[in-house]
């Protein structure tokens, strides 16, 4: 299961990976926001948070097709189905795989974007930490969707339509802590994005894997 | 690791709506190739995915040896399909070393990138490598597997004569030690062989 851990991060992080490409977009959309926006920096301040949630998540997104459709197209996802591994255990190995490579870079770039919009420090720290609690729902989440539109052409498009709406709570709660923690207040959404992170995260890999073996029988 | 047989009892194959074969039945020893033979669309590659347990079959059943439960039949198998899973971004190397990694197989990456040839383009990335130079570093794969059942479909294709009488030797080889061999394919295999021609 390492190996495979180890396999696509690799994959990811190689000239044309999909790892650099995701943080690329975050910082692009973030950048551009302001621009559009202007340069008043209480609104920016307030706004920060949601903007780069829906960019994160975007670009979470971006990158998921390629989670099972490469593997799928060139034969390797049937070598690997037929490994020692359960399914349940390769989708397990293939979501850490996408949040080490596209999650967790994110979370770690947002405290400089955080502070290109104005949060104050403590206001960035909640808002690193909503990502790092919230991103592996991203990435459970739209494992399923990737594993559900494996045979479908150009499933991309439709991947963000059908896990965009399921990534609902994870917004919410996102940018709600951050918004608590910007008014001074104390709030329980980053407890409730991790009961929702958590339960998203333990239901996905049976989900993904039952959708991969309906692919591999289609 | 080897089973005594592959046995296959009253298959009946389909694929949307079109029935394959009906009543299929046949039986490949260990020790045995066996070459599987038909014209395009006879379900020669459906009849490989059946047996790995990927297809669901219509009626009858596969049984290798004592095992018939789809999803633990393919822990038996080593599969070379269609398409030769090689990754762009990676060199031979690594591919093989993930897949005995993956397959808990004993990891002669080396060796078995000399015996497909590929001794001398093991750090190269497999975007560089020609059709044939993918099906033998397939094969390199399919002999790391360690699996007694071996599944192969078109394992000649894009192969040269020197790839082909590799691919013969290295089948010829895993038969010797008890191993089973199924090929679709559509030339000779160059091997002592069963046929069995689907219409």
């Amino acid at each position: 299961m390492i190996a495979l851990v180890l396999r696509d991060t690799r994959l990811a992080t190689r000239a044309g990976g999909s790892a650099v490409l995701a943080l690329a977009f975050f910082a692009a959309v973030a950048t551009l926001v302001p621009l559009g926006v202007g340069a008043d920096l209480r609104l920016l301040a307030r706004v920060a948070a949601g903007v780069l949630w829906v960019a994160a998540v975007l670009a979470a997104l971006l990158s998921l097709d390629r989670l099972f459709q490469s593997d799928f197209d060139d034969g390797s996802l049937d070598l690997i189905a037929l490994s020692p591994l359960s399914l349940e255990a390769i989708a397990t190995a293939k979501i850490a795989a996408h949040w080490l490579t596209t999650g967790l870079p994110l979370t770690l770039l947002s405290p400089l974007l955080g502070l290109m919009f104005g949060l104050p420090p403590q206001a960035i720290g909640v808002l690193a930490l909503s990502l790092l609690i919230g991103t592996p729902s991203v990435s459970a989440l739209g494992a399923i969707g990737a594993a559900l539109t494996l045979s479908i052409r150009r499933g991309g498009l439709i991947l963000p339509l059908l896990v965009l709406p399921l990534l609902v709570p994870a917004v919410i709660f996102g940018a709600g802590a951050v918004q608590a923690a910007l008014d001074g207040l104390s709030n329980g959404a980053l407890l409730l994005l991790a009961a929702f992170s958590v339960a998203v995260t333990c239901v996905s890999p049976f989900a993904t894997a039952a959708c991969v073996r309906l692919n591999l029988a289609g | 690791m080897s089973i005594a047989a592959i046995t296959v009892t009253n298959l009946t194959g389909i694929r949307g709506q079109r029935v394959l074969f009906r009543g299929l039945s046949f039986r490949v020893a260990a020790g045995q190739a066996l070459s599987l033979e038909g014209p395009n669309g006879a379900g020669k590659t459906s009849l490989l995915r059946m047996i790995a347990g990927f297809l669901p079959s219509a009626a009858g059943t596969i049984a290798l040896g004592e095992t018939s439960e789809a999803e633990e039949r393919g822990r038996l198998i080593g599969w070379l399909g269609h398409h030769d899973g090689a990754k762009p971004q990676l060199t031979p190397r690594e591919v093989l070393t993930f897949f005995a990694q993956l397959y808990r197989a004993e990891a002669d990456v080396a060796g078995a990138l000399a015996a497909v040839g590929l001794a001398s383009l093991a750090d190269l990335p497999c975007q560089y490598l020609s059709a044939g130079q993918k099906k033998r570093l397939a094969l390199a794969r399919l002999k790391l597997s360690g699996r007694a059942v071996w599944l192969l479909d078109e394992p000649l294709a894009a192969l040269d004569a020197d790839g082909k009488k590799r691919c013969g030797e290295i089948i010829q080889a895993h038969c010797l030690y008890g191993g089973i061999a199924i090929a679709a394919t559509h030339e000779p295999l160059g091997i002592a062989c069963e046929r069995l021609v689907l219409t």
